[in-house]
């Protein structure tokens, strides 16, 4: 609800100030989807711990996590292929726990797209209109519509068999958008495709979820596609929500090791609060090195921490034609192993400590050679502070 | 030609081939012979046995009730058979595990038993021997059969399709009518093909639940069979090779013609 407010006018002022000018005001939605308090258990296992979670209407939330981490149960409670063990689940302010899955008007995308394979593409895509009380013609103009926007007119009269599995995917999205479902809910639906087909379906989902606006949840194990789509991201583990926020607060600020470790390639390292230096922490590495952190917040001094650094955010050069400036953090160190992907190369750095840097570095004119002594450099900006679990 | 371990496996092979087939073969050839008594070489060729098979009431009528019967019971067990399937592959609940293994059970059990049983059920009962009884044997025997196909091809549906239907909109029944029921419906066919077949040429079972008035065909030839060895019965033998040949062969051919629309 803040998150709304906060975009209105006069948000600043305290709430006797809301009331007053409440009649000039948009009324304040209740979130679309709702989760308060919900727990999950299959017998004795623990699926997902309490969770409280708002999804706003019209956003793409997304839930991130590996296998088993609770993502997948989370979303069949919403569909209503599972029950809660505790806690309410409401859809536009109503609580659905008690409301069976045909009642709820939802959309769901499936990772093996689910078509029924007995029904030709018009009478997949027509399903869920037929349980709506609509005349017949108007049936007609609503699945044709559904075929154009996911840019396979013409295929009506096919059978699922007959199309890819990417076409499969887009029909069984035309399926799930043709009845105007008050939430969209996909579970993984790009696993099953070819690498160079998923991200065009990503970027086609993406698209067709922001003109209509619907409310969708999104469930992956892939970080890339977690961060391209999403308005929120909540990232899981075992059960757990990690952190919620968006794209960006995630992937760079990190709230714990596992998230910082599940998005991206990191680099971790423990270290013992020295004290401040400007703006800046000064921790003392434990291979002896002292670097300077940008970590906003309370460190006390001897304090045990983490430090994170982005395998991207290094930079590394020849020792000869380095020349230290101001605040950035170096270390020397020679190149043990690097891993050419084309538009980037990975080196494996054993510093001068012994501790092992991974550095991502995008490709300019020279690659180095495995053996040479190199030194590692980082900005303050991009060094990060976790407290050590 | 050269005699390798491959030529002795491959005349091996043909022999048991004749060994299995040449009774078969044997019935069918005499009974196109028009001799009383079958020997080779057959003196000539007729359809003597088969217009005296057409003129034999007793015969017919067994042949009217193997039919009533069997559909009977393919459409019964299938009508028992698809719920209890989808009760032990869709849900859960306690027993299950027991009660499957108990509905497979009369596979196992030995025919003798199962028919010596049911008699002194309804003995205890005590109603007479009638054609329900018979039917109800029947189902008894065929359901097991019918339970394993439907499950197999039950557990291969995936259940997004039904979860799929229902979050379009369709209720549980719905769903089933809609999606699960023509997606089972080749296994289905199979059941119920299995059930006729194996009801239609049951013999052991049968001879202790048929009574003089609802004798079936296998039935009737073991009685035949008991007095003289009539030609008679080997063109009833052709008939029924036929039948149960071509039913099943049929309906494969139906299937996969309705499958591919």
């Amino acid at each position: 609800m803040s998150e709304i407010t906060k975009n209105t006018e006069g948000s600043s002022a305290a709430p006797a100030a809301e009331d007053a000018s409440a009649p000039h005001m948009p009324p304040v939605k209740p979130p679309m989807v709702q989760f308060k308090g919900i727990l999950k258990k299959f017998g004795k296992v623990l699926a997902v711990e309490k969770t409280d979670l708002d999804i706003e209407e019209g956003s793409l939330v997304t839930l991130l996590g590996p296998s088993g981490c609770g993502k997948t149960t989370l979303l069949r409670m919403v569909a209503g292929l599972e029950t809660p063990t505790e806690g309410d689940i409401f859809i536009k302010g109503k609580r659905i726990n008690d409301v069976p899955i045909h009642q709820r008007n939802l959309g769901m995308i499936f990772q093996n797209y689910a078509l029924f394979p007995h029904k030709s593409i018009y009478d997949n895509v027509a399903f869920g209109l037929k349980y709506r009380k609509i005349p017949k013609e108007e049936i007609r103009e609503k699945v044709l519509r559904a075929l154009e926007m996911v840019r396979l007119p013409g295929v009506e009269k096919r059978m699922p068999g007959q199309l890819s599995g990417g076409q499969q995917q887009r029909i069984a999205l035309a399926r799930a958008i043709v009845i105007e479902p008050d939430v969209l809910l996909m579970d993984e639906p790009l696993s099953a495709l070819d690498e160079n087909l998923r991200e065009d379906m990503r970027r086609e989902i993406d698209n067709l979820q922001q003109m209509l606006g619907v409310t969708t949840i999104f469930v992956t194990h892939d970080q890339r596609e977690a961060l391209s789509m999403s308005d929120k991201i909540v990232v899981m583990k075992n059960g757990k929500k990690q952190q919620e926020g968006v794209p960006e607060e995630v992937y760079n600020r990190p709230a714990n090791h596992f998230v910082a470790d599940f998005l991206g390639h990191s680099n971790f390292t423990s270290a013992v609060v020295q004290g401040r230096e400007g703006n800046f922490v000064k921790v003392e590495l434990e291979t002896g090195n002292i670097l300077l952190a940008d970590a906003p917040g309370d460190w006390k001094e001897g304090e045990e921490v983490e430090v994170v650094v982005r395998a991207q955010r290094f930079e590394a050069m020849l020792q000869e034609e380095f020349s230290p400036d101001g605040q950035t953090n170096y270390f020397e160190g020679k190149i043990r192993d690097r891993s050419y992907m084309g538009g980037e190369v990975s080196y494996f750095i054993d510093m001068a400590g012994g501790k092992e840097v991974h550095v991502i570095s995008m490709m300019r004119s020279r690659i180095y050679g495995i053996g040479n002594d190199v030194v590692v450099q980082v900005a303050p900006e991009h060094c990060h502070l976790l407290p050590l679990e | 030609m050269k005699i390798s371990g491959w030529s002795l496996i491959r005349l091996y092979t043909i022999l048991v081939y004749v060994f299995m087939f040449a009774p078969i073969v044997a019935v069918v050839l005499l009974s196109f012979n028009p001799e009383q008594f079958g020997s080779f070489p057959m003196k000539g060729f007729s359809f003597r046995w088969y217009v005296k098979l057409a003129e034999n009431d007793a015969i017919l009528i067994a042949f009217k009730n193997s039919l009533i019967l069997g559909s009977l019971t393919s459409l019964l067990v299938t009508a028992i058979g698809i719920p209890a399937a989808m009760a032990f592959v869709r849900y859960e609940f306690p027993g299950k595990n027991s009660l499957n293994t108990l509905l497979l059970a009369p596979i196992m059990i030995p025919e003798v038993v199962l028919g010596v049983a049911l008699l002194i059920f309804i003995r205890w009962l005590q109603q007479p021997k009638s054609f329900l009884l018979l039917l109800f044997g029947h189902v008894v025997i065929t359901l097991p059969y019918v339970l394993l196909v439907v499950q197999a091809r039950l557990v291969g549906i995936r259940r997004e399709y039904e979860e799929a239907a229902l979050s379009l909109g369709a209720n549980p029944f719905q769903t089933f009518m809609e999606v699960t029921l023509p997606l089972l419906t080749p296994a289905i066919l199979a059941g119920m093909l299995f059930s006729f077949t194996i009801s239609f040429d049951d013999v052991t079972a049968t001879l202790f639940w048929a009574t003089a008035t609802n004798q079936t065909v296998p039935v009737k030839i073991f009685g035949m069979l008991r007095n003289s060895i009539s030609p008679e019965i080997n063109a009833l033998g052709t008939v029924m090779i036929i039948l149960t040949v071509s039913i099943p062969l049929l309906a494969g051919y139906l299937s996969r013609k309705l499958s591919k629309g």
